[in-house]
C-alpha cells in the first residue's frame, strides 16, 4: 500500500492511495498561490498597472522588461495567470480509477487531470460539491477569460534566467508545469465524469475495496472518506470543522479503528478563533461605513460568505447600518444564492428545522427580499446604474489578481476612508496587496478558516484512535514565522508520517487476511482469460499449470498396498525391502515403485492408463491437502 | 436458504393501508404505515393487533420505514405510534419528514373537525409521532443496529419518495413503496443499482396497464379542459395537495402562457403555497429539466394559478378548480362537485387511482345518481373523464425495476389480485433464468475450523499447523525414442524442440545434460539393447502432473527431423 503525494500545499493536497490493486485519488487541488507572482487582470485599462516599470537585472540588462514588472520594490510576471497544477509525473495518472474529491475547493485541478492525462475512471463527490465547485470554476474561467490579455510570459522561467530573479519569483516552484486556466469547455467535460454519493453511502470499486464518504463539517457537502476492505481501513480526513456554522456537523465516530488516517487541510490560521474574527470583521465594516468609506471584502462566491451575511443580517439594525446597501458582485452571485437554499439536507440541524416549516434555511434570501443585499453578474449594466456609496461590496478574487475585486481596488486604494477586509485565508493578504501599492486605504485582516486547529486534532485523533497517522510535512513542525509555538503541530503517538510534494510512502501496514465466500460445488472451469491477446492455436492444449494439485500427507503400508494392487488385477508383485522403505516391483509391467516414509516414486514405462491406476491406488492411502 | 417472512398487515392484494410486517435474519421491520380511504370505521388502519397480542411493539419491531407521504403510506403512523404504543426509530427521507405532518394534520382536521369522529390522534400525537422519525439521505447507509442496515433510493412518485434496501448479513429485501419508471414535468424517474435482493417487494397499482406516451396523456388532458372551458363549463380536478397536483400546474401553467387563455385556474386550500414551497426548497429531488433551470426561473412559481375562495365556486362563467383531495372522499373537492355535478356543461377529471368506497371510484366506474349523506341522492349531469396521471410505474415498468435489481424473487403488493396473476406470469416468463450473483474464482487452500473460526490457508502453511509431513509422490516415466546419436545429443534436440512448442513455459538445458521443464526434470539415457534408441526418462511431482502427462505424450510423438 503506497501513497503517492502530488501537491505539497496541505490544505489543497492531491494524493493517490494504491490499496488492493485499486488506485485511488483523494482530490485534486490545485494551487493558485502562483497567481500572486502575476500582475492583476484589470476590466478596465489601468493606467497605473500599464505603466509600471519594466524590471532589469543588476547589470543593467532589460530583456526581461516585456515580461517583469516592478511595483513598490516587487517583480511581477505581466502574462495571463498560471496555476500552480499537482505532479503528473509521479505516477501515470491514466491509472487512476477514482477521484474522490472532499469539498469544492479541493476540486479545482479537476479538468487538468481529467482531461489531459488520460484518465478514463470516476470522480465520485456528493451534490453540493459539484455544484458549487462548478460556479468555483465557472467565475475563475470567466474572470480570466473576459479580459482576454496577448501576452503569456515564458522568459522568465528559463532556470538559468529564474535564477538571476528577485525572491519570490527566484524560490517559486515547478513554474514550467504551470499552466493558464482551463476553458468551460474542460470544466463540463470533467464534470460529466462525477457520479453523485451521499453521506454513509458504500460504494464498491470493483468488489475489492469499499468507500464511503462522511460529513465533515466544513463546508456544504464537504466530506470525509473512507476507504476499506473487509480487514483494512484508511481515514482520509480533508478540511473538517467542528465549529457550528452551516453544514451538517463532522461525522467523527465513523473514523474509528482506521489503520491509517490520512490528515490534511487543518486550519491554515491556527492562531486566529473565527468567531472574534467575524466580531471584528463587522465591528470594523460598521465603523468604515459610518465614517463615510466603503468596505470591500475580496471572498470567494460560496461558503464563508454565507456566514457572514448571517452575521451581517442579525448586525446591521442594531449597527444602524440598515441605509447601506451590501452589494455582492459574483458571474455567479445568484446562483451561489439560490443554490445555498436548495441544499437543506445537507444543513445543520437548526437550518434544516426552517425548510420544514418551510422557510428558506439562509437569512439572505429575507435580506435580497427587502432590497438590502443586492446581487450583480458583474459591474456592467445594472450595477453601475444602482450602485451608491458608501457601500460593502463583497466580490472576487480573494488573490486580488483578477475579478471585479481589482476594479474596486484601484477605485478606492486612493482614499484612507475605505477598507479592504480580508476573511479568506487562501492567500497572504500582504502579498495580494503588493502590486496596489502604495495604497491609503485601511487593510484588515479577519482571515475565517473554520477547519480543525491544532488542540482539536490532538482531541480528534485520542479519540479515534489511529495506529498511524499521515499529514504534510507543514504539520509536523512549528509554522516557520511561531518556530517557538511547539503546540501548533500535530502531536500523535507512534509519530505522524509526513510527506512532502512528489514523494512515495509506503504505509505503514501489511494484508493479512482477505473475506472469501466458499461456495460447495467447485466453479466451472473459467473459459480462457480475456486478455485481448490471441493465444496460437498450436500452444492451445497445453494444459493450465494454474490447476493446483492439493499436497499429500501420510504414508504408505506396504501390505496393504500390494493387496490392493492384487485386487485390481496386478500379477507378479514382488516386494524388496531398503534402508528407507520398500520397493515394489510390478515385473509384467516393467514399473518399479519406490515407497518410503515421506515420498512414493512410481518408475514406469510411458503408459499414462497403466500410471494414472498406479496413481490412484496410491492416492487411497494418503491424505490430501 | 436465508429465511425471510412477509406478512402485508394492508395492501397485500388491494390498494390503501400499505403496511408490510418483514421479518429478516431475526429482525422485524415494519414497511409504511398507512390509512385507507374507503373505510371510516376500524379498517381504515392495519390491524396491529396482529403484533401486540405477544408483546409491545417496540419490543417487537427494530424500525419502522414510510416510503413517501401519501396517507395510505404515512396516514396511520400517530395512531401506530402514539396510541397503540411504539418509541423505536421511523425512518423516512427529508422531504416526507416535512410535508408528512402537514397531510397528517390536515387528515386529521377533515375526520375530527367535519365528520366529529372522536379518539382520533390529535395534533399533539402527530407532533409527538414526528419526533421519532429520523431523516435518511438518498443512498446513505444507515445502520439501524450492529446488523440491520438500510438504503433509500429515488423512486420518483411524489416529492421524496424513495425506495428502501432492508439488509442483515448477505440477505436483503427491497421494498419500492410506490415508484415511476418514467420522469414526467416535475421528478425523475426511479432508479436502484444491481443490488440483487433476495427479496423484492414491489407494488403493481398499474400491474396490467402499458400506458401510452405521456405526451398523448397530456395533450388529451390540455385538450379536454379547454374544449370545457371554450363552451363555458367549470372543470375541476380533484387532487392530493402535493405530486400530481404540481405536475397538472406545471402544465396548465404553460399551456395558458401558450394559447393566451383568460379562463382563472384556482387552486383550493391554503397548503397550495406553502406545498409549492416545500418543492421550491426541496428542488434536488425534482427532475434534472427544473433543476438546471431553477435559478432563472423557478417552475413553482405560478402566474396563471390563484388561490381559490369557497364562493368562488358559484361565480359565473369558466375556471379550472383544483381541490383536495384527490378521490372525492371528503373536504372541498366533494362539495364542489356537489355543485357542479348537475350542470352537463362541467366536467370533472379524475388524474389518479381512486380507491373502492369512494365517491370518485363510484362515479368512474359510471355510476350517475348518488347516494349521499341524509339519503340525498345526487345526480350527476356532468362529464366524468379519467386521466391516469398517478405517477406509478406501469407493467413495462414494473418489469424494467426488477432487470435493474436483479432479485432471486419478486412479490406483488399494492395492486389487484387478478391484475397481480397476470403480472406474475409476465415475469416469470421473463426473469425465470437469474445469473448468479458472484464470479467464482477457483483458490487452491485448506480450511482450518478452530473455536468456531473459519481459515482458508495455504496447504503448506496447513500442513506446518497440523504438525505432518509432506508425502511427495513422484512419477517418472521412460518415453522410447529412436535416435542413434549420442545422448547429450538427444539431450539437446529435446531442448530445443521443447523450447520452440512450449513458448509459456520455462525450458532450461542444465549443465549436467538434462533439460527442465518448469520443475519437470527430463533425462536423456542409452538403452542397455538397442543402440539406435535413447530412453528420455521424464520425472514429476504429483503437483505438476498436468504438464508432466502433457510433456510425455509430446515427447512419444516422437522430435522433428534435425534441421541440418
Amino acid at each position: 500500500m503506497k501513497l503517492y503525494c502530488l501537491s505539497g500545499h496541505p490544505t489543497l493536497p492531491c494524493n493517490v492511495l494504491k490499496f488492493k490493486s485499486t488506485t485511488i485519488m483523494l482530490d485534486c487541488g490545485l494551487d493558485m498561490t502562483s497567481t500572486l507572482n502575476f500582475l492583476p487582470l484589470p476590466l478596465v485599462q489601468s493606467p497605473r498597472l500599464s505603466n509600471l516599470p519594466g524590471w532589469s537585472l543588476k547589470d543593467g540588462n532589460a530583456f526581461l522588461d516585456k515580461e517583469l514588472k516592478e511595483c513598490s520594490g516587487h517583480v511581477f510576471v505581466d502574462s495571463v495567470p498560471e496555476f500552480c497544477l499537482p505532479e503528473t509525473e509521479l505516477i501515470d495518472l491514466s491509472t487512476v480509477d477514482v477521484i474522490l474529491i472532499s469539498n469544492y475547493h479541493c476540486m479545482m485541478a479537476l479538468p487538468y487531470i481529467t482531461e489531459h492525462t488520460g484518465f478514463t475512471g470516476t470522480v465520485y463527490a456528493t451534490e453540493p460539491t459539484v455544484q458549487i465547485g462548478r460556479l468555483l470554476m465557472e467565475e475563475l474561467v470567466n474572470f480570466i477569460e473576459r479580459v482576454p490579455k496577448a501576452q503569456s510570459a515564458s522568459l522568465w522561467k528559463n532556470k538559468d534566467i529564474q535564477r538571476l530573479l528577485p525572491s519570490p519569483l527566484k524560490d517559486a516552484v515547478e513554474v514550467s508545469t504551470w499552466r493558464r486556466c482551463y476553458t468551460m469547455q474542460e470544466v463540463n467535460s470533467a464534470l460529466s465524469k462525477i457520479q453523485l454519493v451521499g453521506y454513509s453511502q458504500k460504494i464498491e470499486l470493483f468488489g475489492a475495496v469499499q468507500v464511503t464518504p462522511l460529513s465533515s463539517g466544513y463546508a456544504l457537502g464537504s466530506s470525509n472518506w473512507i476507504i476499506q476492505s473487509h480487514y483494512e481501513k484508511v481515514s482520509y480526513v480533508s478540511g473538517s470543522s467542528l465549529l457550528t456554522t452551516h453544514p451538517q456537523p463532522m461525522d467523527q465516530a465513523s473514523l474509528k479503528n482506521s489503520d491509517v488516517l490520512v490528515l490534511t487541510g487543518l486550519t491554515q490560521i491556527p492562531t486566529a478563533n473565527p468567531d472574534g474574527m467575524v466580531g471584528e470583521f463587522c465591528s470594523n465594516l460598521a465603523l468604515t461605513v459610518r465614517n463615510g468609506g466603503n468596505v470591500l471584502v475580496p471572498c470567494y462566491p460560496s461558503g464563508v460568505i454565507y456566514d457572514l451575511l448571517e452575521c451581517l443580517y442579525q448586525y446591521i439594525d442594531s449597527a444602524g447600518l440598515s441605509n447601506i446597501p451590501f452589494y455582492f458582485i459574483s458571474p455567479v452571485a445568484n446562483s451561489s444564492l439560490e443554490f445555498s437554499q436548495i441544499f437543506a439536507e445537507w444543513l445543520c440541524h437548526n437550518k434544516q428545522t426552517k425548510v420544514y416549516l418551510p422557510e428558506p434555511p439562509f437569512p439572505h434570501a429575507e435580506l435580497i427580499q427587502t432590497n438590502k443585499l443586492k446581487h450583480y453578474p458583474s459591474l456592467h449594466g445594472d450595477f453601475s446604474s444602482d450602485f451608491r456609496q458608501p457601500c460593502v461590496v463583497f466580490t472576487g478574487h480573494p488573490s486580488l489578481r483578477f475579478g471585479d475585486v481589482v476594479h474596486f481596488m484601484e477605485l478606492w486604494g486612493k482614499s484612507s476612508l475605505n477598507t479592504v477586509i480580508f476573511t479568506e485565508p487562501d492567500f497572504s493578504y500582504l502579498e495580494a496587496l503588493a502590486p496596489y501599492q502604495p495604497l491609503a486605504m485601511k487593510c484588515i485582516y479577519c482571515p475565517i478558516d473554520t477547519r480543525l486547529n491544532f488542540i482539536q486534532v490532538s482531541k480528534l485523533l485520542k479519540e479515534v484512535q489511529p495506529l498511524h497517522v499521515v499529514c504534510p510535512e507543514q504539520y509536523t513542525q512549528p509554522p516557520p514565522a511561531q518556530s517557538h509555538r511547539m503546540d501548533l503541530m500535530i502531536d500523535c503517538q507512534p509519530p505522524a508520517m509526513s510527506y512532502r510534494r512528489a514523494e512515495v510512502l509506503a504505509l505503514p501496514f501489511k494484508r493479512r487476511y482477505e473475506k472469501i465466500e466458499i461456495m460447495p460445488e467447485p466453479p466451472p472451469r473459467p473459459t480462457q482469460p480475456t486478455g485481448g491477446k490471441k493465444r496460437k492455436r498450436a500452444s492451445d492444449d497445453i494444459p493450465d499449470c494454474k490447476v493446483l494439485k492439493p499436497l499429500l500427507s501420510g504414508s504408505i503400508p506396504v501390505e496393504q498396498f500390494v493387496q490392493a494392487l492384487e485386487k485390481h488385477g496386478f500379477s507378479d508383485i514382488k516386494v524388496e525391502d531398503t534402508a528407507k522403505g520398500h520397493i515394489v516391483l510390478l515385473q509384467e509391467a516393467e514399473t518399479l515403485i519406490q515407497i518410503e516414509e515421506d515420498s512414493t516414486h512410481i518408475i514406469c514405462d510411458n503408459d499414462e492408463m497403466l500410471r494414472v491406476r498406479l496413481r490412484d491406488l496410491v492416492l487411497k492411502f494418503l491424505q490430501k491437502f | 436458504m436465508p429465511e425471510i417472512r412477509v406478512t402485508p398487515l394492508g395492501a397485500g392484494q388491494d390498494v390503501g393501508r400499505s403496511c408490510i410486517l418483514v421479518s429478516i435474519g431475526g429482525k422485524n421491520v415494519m414497511l409504511d404505515c398507512g390509512m385507507h380511504m374507503g373505510f371510516n370505521d376500524d379498517r381504515r388502519f392495519p390491524d396491529f393487533s396482529y403484533i401486540t397480542r405477544n408483546g409491545r411493539l417496540t419490543d417487537f419491531l427494530d424500525c419502522v420505514i414510510i416510503s413517501h407521504f401519501h396517507l395510505d403510506h404515512c396516514g396511520a403512523l400517530p395512531y401506530f405510534s402514539e396510541m397503540v404504543g411504539y418509541d423505536g426509530p421511523i425512518y423516512m427521507t427529508h422531504p416526507t419528514q416535512a410535508i408528512c405532518p402537514i397531510l397528517l394534520e390536515d387528515y386529521r382536521k377533515i375526520a375530527v373537525d367535519k365528520k366529529g369522529e372522536a379518539n382520533f390522534f390529535t395534533s399533539q400525537m402527530i407532533k409527538d409521532c414526528m419526533k421519532k422519525v429520523v431523516a435518511v439521505h438518498l443512498h446513505q447507509t444507515v445502520q439501524v443496529d450492529d446488523e440491520l442496515e438500510i438504503k433509500a433510493y429515488y423512486a420518483g412518485h411524489v416529492l421524496g419518495a424513495a425506495m428502501f434496501q432492508i439488509k442483515v448479513g448477505s440477505e436483503s429485501v427491497v421494498y419500492t413503496g410506490d415508484y415511476n419508471m418514467t420522469p414526467d414535468r416535475h421528478l425523475g424517474a426511479a432508479w436502484i443499482d444491481k443490488c440483487r435482493p433476495n427479496l423484492l417487494i414491489t407494488e403493481s397499482t398499474y400491474a396490467t396497464t402499458i400506458r401510452d406516451s405521456k405526451r398523448c396523456r397530456e395533450r388529451d388532458f390540455l385538450k379536454k379542459v379547454h374544449e370545457a372551458v371554450e363552451r363555458g363549463g367549470k372543470v375541476l380536478i380533484p387532487v392530493f395537495a402535493l405530486g400530481r397536483a404540481q405536475e397538472l400546474c406545471i402544465l396548465l401553467e404553460t399551456f395558458w402562457e401558450r394559447m393566451n387563455l383568460k379562463a382563472p385556474i384556482y387552486f383550493s386550500t391554503g397548503l397550495t403555497e406553502k406545498a409549492n414551497h416545500y418543492y421550491k426548497l426541496f428542488i434536488t429531488w425534482t427532475n434534472q429539466k427544473i433543476r438546471k433551470t431553477f435559478v432563472q426561473r423557478n417552475m413553482f412559481e405560478f402566474k396563471h394559478i390563484k388561490a381559490f375562495d369557497r364562493a368562488f365556486a358559484d361565480n359565473p362563467g369558466p375556471m379550472v378548480v383544483f381541490a383536495t383531495p384527490g378521490m372525492l372522499h371528503a373536504g372541498q373537492s366533494l362539495q364542489i362537485f356537489r355543485k357542479w355535478a348537475g350542470n352537463e356543461k362541467n366536467m370533472v377529471i379524475m388524474p389518479g387511482y381512486c380507491v373502492q368506497g369512494t365517491v370518485g371510484h363510484k362515479i368512474l366506474s359510471g355510476q350517475r345518481k348518488l347516494e349521499m349523506e341524509g339519503r340525498q341522492v345526487l345526480e350527476v349531469k356532468m362529464q366524468v373523464e379519467y386521466m391516469s396521471f398517478s405517477a406509478h410505474a406501469d407493467a413495462k415498468g414494473i418489469m424494467q425495476l426488477v432487470g435493474q435489481a436483479e432479485p432471486e424473487s419478486v412479490l406483488l403488493v399494492h395492486g389487484e389480485a387478478k391484475k397481480m396473476e397476470f403480472l406474475k406470469q409476465k415475469i416469470e416468463q421473463e426473469f425465470r433464468l437469474l445469473p448468479d450473483a458472484k464470479k467464482p474464482r477457483l483458490l487452491h487452500g485448506t480450511l482450518i475450523m478452530k473455536d468456531s473460526n473459519f481459515r482458508l490457508v495455504s496447504s503448506e502453511q496447513a500442513l506446518k499447523e497440523l504438525g505432518l509431513a509432506e508425502h511427495q509422490l513422484r512419477f517418472t516415466c521412460r518415453v522410447h525414442l529412436h535416435d542413434p546419436r549420442k545422448e547429450q545429443e538427444t539431450a539437446m534436440r529435446v531442448y530445443s524442440h521443447l523450447k520452440s512448442v512450449l513458448k509459456e513455459h520455462c525450458v532450461q538445458h542444465l549443465p549436467d545434460g538434462s533439460v527442465t521443464v518448469e520443475s519437470i526434470l527430463i533425462q536423456a539415457a542409452a538403452h542397455s539393447e538397442d543402440p539406435g534408441t535413447k530412453v528420455l526418462l521424464v520425472s514429476w511431482t504429483y503437483q505438476d502432473e498436468e504438464l508432466g502427462s502433457h510433456l510425455t505424450s509430446l515427447l512419444k510423438k516422437g522430435l522433428p527431423q534435425a534441421a541440418s
